[in-house]
């Protein structure tokens, strides 16, 4: 056994060196671990963004299609319906559409690219129920307002561009997906304008 | 505020104190060599296997139906996901890599003898709960070879006089492996087994810390308490459980001489391991069998069914019996042999170093046996095949009788009473 | 004792060679890295083998990204019956339909190239000749009495087998020998490709880890010497 002195400051740097480069080599490791959780080829390929022929609906008339296994609602709107939508501005909570529920695209009076059809996923951002479409009828609800979408769990309410009423439980206005038109007859859900 | 924080924990869990006497007051002869390293590796193994296995489960499928395509669902769709099962897969035959030479250590330097007995059974348990592992894994892919390589070990069983047949449905859970077969074993594989490793590990190495390490001079590091003279004692400062009743001698502490040699040992390993991984994975055909590229399919053999190299020189001994029960008896009779291993060496001298030749001869022949023997295992037979494997099997059964005669009465070598240098 | 172990081990490259392949496979010599030639590949499989051979487990919008084939492209080239652009490829034809017809139903090649090898293959594709015995007119010397017809004979032409065993130059088809050759080393290529799409990503990984493992040992190691000077 050598006597020799022992040298603390190399022995220092050198376990601080291999920890540190031991240490890049454990983040390493991870690395497969954590991406492995990220949504598979599989998922992204059944999550693709989804064509809709929206050249057959009729005005007034709810389409459901599903975009990541969420219910979509497309809806054309009446001229009458979009130029009302002003009108119980007073009664909503958001009717700006300052929250972040939109893209930017369609945070306007009513909220789509085209003031002819909303989109808007059909959940409810209270606790997630699909909210029904009322056509004509929602003045039961709301007095004075024909159509609007409500919810059956716990009575939430939301007008004709998913602008949702106060005194309800929902805290926002119902979620308006990455959209666009391919042509004027074909919607595409989960590709914004000017994305693709 | 860290020494506050440890004193907060050791005044409710002695952990400062376990640590020490496990690792940093933990004496370990200084002479450990090469062979010392595959202890080590092995934890390593086992800790990639488990978090790999884990991960696996995540994507993996346990049906009929879907659990070929989930493997490719793996290797393709979930990122990074063919590196997971790489590790996996490589890990598998690595863990018998490392596994085989960490026995053969035990073997030459007579780790197994008095009064270690029990920590080599508990390493024999080990072995065999990882070949059942193992076993069980390789179905899982449910590839033809999985299927076929099942098929034959299972029909093993069907040897046994009156219940065989019975039995091996059972185990099946269907008459033909099925579904319900490969959701038992998935079961075991993912579930049952690893927690019985884990407990047997952790055995395997509190045996060890309570009866010390060998070493390769086959020399004991504790003394007698008050027979060695203070300045010719270890300079090192161990835990009081060890000085208390012994003077120790040609010891280190296991941190940080023994962590730091290791990790050089773990790195290498693992350029090695990556190597294989990165570059072959398939381990020219023996590691994943080519015809696992094809889903199991009940009606149609491969060509040719070899079990995974690292069953090789057991099924070798099973196949070159001309009877299926006796075959099946050997080949259980040759995993006993080697749990019994302690009361077969009747010497008292450790290390092959000081043995007679006649021992280093006889190790020698096994070695050579079993490399036979698993060579032998992933080839086709064949007449020649067979008479090579039946020579090969009387030199491994042949190693423990001639060990009993010759170990009584042995012309042994002087053993140093310390370690040299 | 040791003339034992001799006997034993000189014994052994027998039992290899015994247990050797029988047909002497040609090497395909394809390359990973060439994507023209996987996309000639891809385009070959698409046309002359996907209608009753699947990839069922390869993703259209994966091989595009993986051969550098843009979306929108590849989309009005290689896909013909109106899959999602992260569809599967598959073929529709009835799996029972498909075993009537050919004798058992024409598997799927994902794998192939990790099953058999590229060199089989390569082989297997230049090795019909015609057999007026088969239900198809031909057989096979690397794949004996093969349910297959020989779906590339238009570009390939026919062998014929003589009674050495040999196969003489085919005759009668679109392309000569080499061309032929080329088209079918292409095939190989993208089957090499398909059978495991991470091969080369795998490759390249694994020279950045074992070049860190590298560095790594370096640090272990002087470490392991440095603190060792205590012990020797």
């Amino acid at each position: 056994m050598s006597n020799a002195p022992v040298n603390n400051g190399r022995r220092r740097f050198l376990t601080a060196a291999t920890s540190v480069v031991g240490g890049v080599g454990a983040v390493g490791v991870a690395v497969p671990f954590i991406a492995s959780w990220n949504p598979s080829a599989k998922a992204k390929a059944a999550g693709a963004p989804v064509e809709v022929n929206v050249g057959k609906i009729e005005p007034g008339q709810l389409i459901r299609a599903e975009w990541r296994g969420k219910p979509v609602y497309v809806v054309r709107r009446t001229e009458k319906t979009v130029s009302e939508l002003s009108n119980h501005e007073d009664q909503l909570r958001d009717p700006s559409s300052e929250e972040p529920q939109q893209p930017a695209y369609a945070t306007n009076t009513h909220r789509s690219i085209k003031p002819e059809f909303l989109v808007a996923l059909g959940v409810c951002t209270h606790l997630g129920c699909a909210p029904t479409y009322h056509k004509g009828d929602f003045g039961e609800q709301v007095e004075g307002v024909s159509d609007g979408f409500f919810c059956p769990c716990h009575g939430s309410k939301f007008d004709m561009a998913g602008r949702v009423f106060q005194g309800v439980p929902a805290p926002l206005n119902l979620v308006v997906p990455e959209h666009s038109f391919i042509d004027d007859d074909t919607l595409l859900v989960g590709v914004g304008q000017g994305e693709a | 505020m860290f020494a506050n924080f440890m004193a907060w924990i050791d005044k409710r869990l002695p952990l400062t104190d376990a640590m020490n006497k496990h690792a940093a007051q933990y004496p370990a002869p200084k002479n450990f060599n090469f062979w010392y390293v595959f202890g080590i590796l092995a934890s390593v193994v086992l800790v990639n296997q488990l978090l790999t296995g884990i991960w696996l489960t995540m994507n993996y499928e346990p049906s009929g139906d879907g659990a070929f395509a989930s493997i490719e669902y793996i290797m393709r769709d979930v990122d990074y996901g063919w590196l997971l099962r790489y590790m996996h897969s490589t890990g598998a035959s690595a863990f018998f890599v490392v596994v085989y030479l960490h026995m053969f250590r035990g073997m030459m330097y007579g780790s197994y003898q008095k009064p270690r007995e029990l920590l080599w059974i508990f390493g024999m348990l080990i072995f065999l709960v990882l070949m059942a592992e193992a076993f069980m894994g390789y179905l899982l892919p449910w590839g033809n070879m999985s299927y076929w390589g099942a098929q034959v070990i299972i029909s093993l069983f069907g040897a046994i006089p009156v219940i065989g047949e019975d039995l091996t449905i059972w185990i099946k859970g269907d008459y033909v492996i099925s579904g319900a077969t490969l959701n038992r074993f998935f079961a075991l594989h993912v579930i049952a087994l690893p927690l019985v490793l884990v407990v047997l590990v952790f055995l395997h190495i509190l045996a060890l810390h309570e009866v010390g390490s060998n070493n390769p001079e086959g020399t004991d590091i504790k003394k007698p308490k008050g027979s060695v003279k203070p300045e010719d004692q270890s300079k090192f400062k161990f835990h009081e459980q060890y000085t208390k009743k012994y003077d120790i001698v040609d010891a280190i502490p296991f941190h940080p001489y023994y962590t730091v040699k290791d990790l050089v040992a773990v790195v290498v390993f693992l350029i090695l391991f990556c190597w294989v991984m990165f570059f072959a994975p398939e381990g020219g055909g023996y590691f994943i069998e080519a015809p696992n590229f094809e889903p199991a399919n009940g009606l149609k053999t491969p060509e040719h069914i070899a079990p995974v190299w690292y069953f090789g020189p057991f099924y070798t001994i099973l196949r070159v019996v001309p009877d299926k029960l006796f075959g099946m008896i050997a080949m259980f009779a040759a995993i006993f042999m080697l749990f019994m291993l302690p009361w077969f060496d009747r010497g008292t001298v450790k290390s092959i170093k000081y043995r007679c030749t006649a021992h280093t001869l006889n190790l020698l022949q096994f070695a050579v046996c079993f490399i036979v023997l698993g060579i032998l295992g992933t080839m086709p037979a064949s007449e020649t095949a067979n008479l090579i494997g039946r020579i090969a099997s009387l030199g491994y059964f042949g190693f423990f009788i001639a060990l009993w005669f010759y170990s009584n009465n042995e012309k042994t070598k002087p053993v140093p009473e310390r370690v040299s240098g | 004792m040791k003339k034992f172990i001799l006997v034993l081990l000189a014994a052994l490259p027998g039992l290899a060679l015994a247990a050797g392949p029988s047909i002497p496979l040609d090497k395909a010599g394809n390359d990973l890295t060439d994507k023209e030639s996987l996309k000639r590949g891809f385009e070959t499989y698409v046309n002359y083998c996907l209608g009753c051979h699947q990839l069922q487990y390869q993703r259209y919008n994966r091989t595009f990204a993986d051969l550098g084939i843009d979306e929108k492209e590849g989309i009005a080239k290689y896909m013909y019956t109106g899959e999602k652009v992260g569809d599967h490829i598959t073929n529709t034809m009835p799996a029972k339909d498909a075993a009537k017809w050919f004798g058992s139903a024409p598997p799927d090649l994902t794998l192939e190239a990790r099953l058999r090898s590229p060199d089989w293959i390569y082989t297997y594709l230049r090795s019909f000749y015609a057999d007026p015995n088969r239900p198809f007119g031909v057989n096979n010397t690397v794949f004996k009495d093969v349910g297959m017809p020989h779906v590339l004979q238009g570009l390939q032409g026919v062998s014929t087998l003589d009674e050495n065993g040999n196969l003489s130059e085919a005759s009668g088809g679109s392309l000569t020998a080499e061309e032929y050759d080329t088209l079918v080393r292409d095939l190989t290529n993208f089957l090499e490709y398909v059978g495991e799409p991470n091969k080369l990503e795998r490759k390249n990984l694994g020279y950045w880890v074992i070049g860190f493992l590298f560095i790594l040992l370096i640090f272990s190691y002087l470490l392991k010497r440095e603190y060792w000077k205590d012990v020797h």
